[in-house]
């Protein structure tokens, strides 16, 4: 009986703390992303033009996000059926998103204006195989470049 | 020492290559972190403390390549990949490896 309790109390927790700072955090990511809109973000491999870049230098960001106790159940029950997993793939935007943000704050702060060779990673930290610690690493790389033509 | 993950450095020519340099970092997490990620595995949100922890690692992991490349007389590193591998419970692995190059 206060097994269930507490179940039903740590479900109720996670899922109101989780939602309102997932909404926060992508209220939050809408916002930023329109602050550094400026700076242009490729996949490619190689410098728009290579007589008119400046300066190349390594820029990169990081966030880790864990997941909250509802969307661990709602996963855990998903598990039996198959299907797509729809609270961990919220969780995963929001965290790429935001190591995307955070590497272009890092090349805003070295003054640079446009990021060439975005490479993203994903790693996942679990403590054991019991996971009670379960949340999700996201590291976005690329070269910040000085570009003097106009992008 | 420039460090990018291009393989060309924009208005420089690469006068020779030295090959493949390298830099690894293994960290594990403090109690005390720990047990706050254990509360935020609850209500969810990021982990300020495992960010820092692996920023600083990548630092770490970048700052002993530059070394390696430095010490063969390279004064340019190109294509850096980061690589992050969990080796045991609560601690990762994080490597950086790239070309280590001489510029004109």
């Amino acid at each position: 009986m206060y097994d269930l309790i507490i179940l039903f109390t740590l479900l109720f927790l996670g899922y109101i703390f989780g939602q309102m700072a997932e909404k926060k955090h992508f209220r939050s990511l809408i916002k930023r992303e329109e602050e550094y809109r400026e700076i242009l973000t490729f996949a490619k491999r190689f410098p728009l033009n290579n007589n008119a870049d400046q300066k190349a230098e390594l820029v990169g960001g990081n966030v880790v996000i864990s997941v909250d106790y509802f969307k661990r159940f709602v996963a855990t029950l998903r598990n039996l059926v198959g299907g797509r997993v729809t609270t961990y793939e919220s969780l995963l935007e929001r965290a790429r998103r935001e190591a995307i943000l955070r590497m272009k704050e890092d090349a805003k702060q070295k003054g640079l204006n446009a990021i060439v060779n975005l490479k993203l990673e994903t790693s996942s930290i679990t403590k054991g195989s019991t996971s009670q610690v379960g949340a999700v690493e996201v590291y976005a790389y690329g070269t910040g470049l000085l570009s003097s033509h106009s992008l | 020492m420039i460090v990018t993950n291009i393989e060309i450095i924009p208005g420089r020519r690469v006068i020779k290559h030295l090959g493949m340099v390298q830099g690894n970092t293994v960290r594990s997490k403090h109690v005390g972190r720990d047990l706050m990620a254990g509360f935020k595995n609850i209500f969810g949100g990021e982990l300020v403390g495992y960010t820092e922890l692996l920023t600083e690692s990548r630092e770490e992991a970048v700052d002993r390549m530059k070394q390696q490349a430095q010490a063969i007389g390279a004064n340019a590193i190109l294509n850096v990949r980061f690589s992050t591998s969990s080796v045991a419970a609560g601690a990762a692995e994080l490597f950086a490896y790239g070309t280590a190059v001489i510029l004109e």
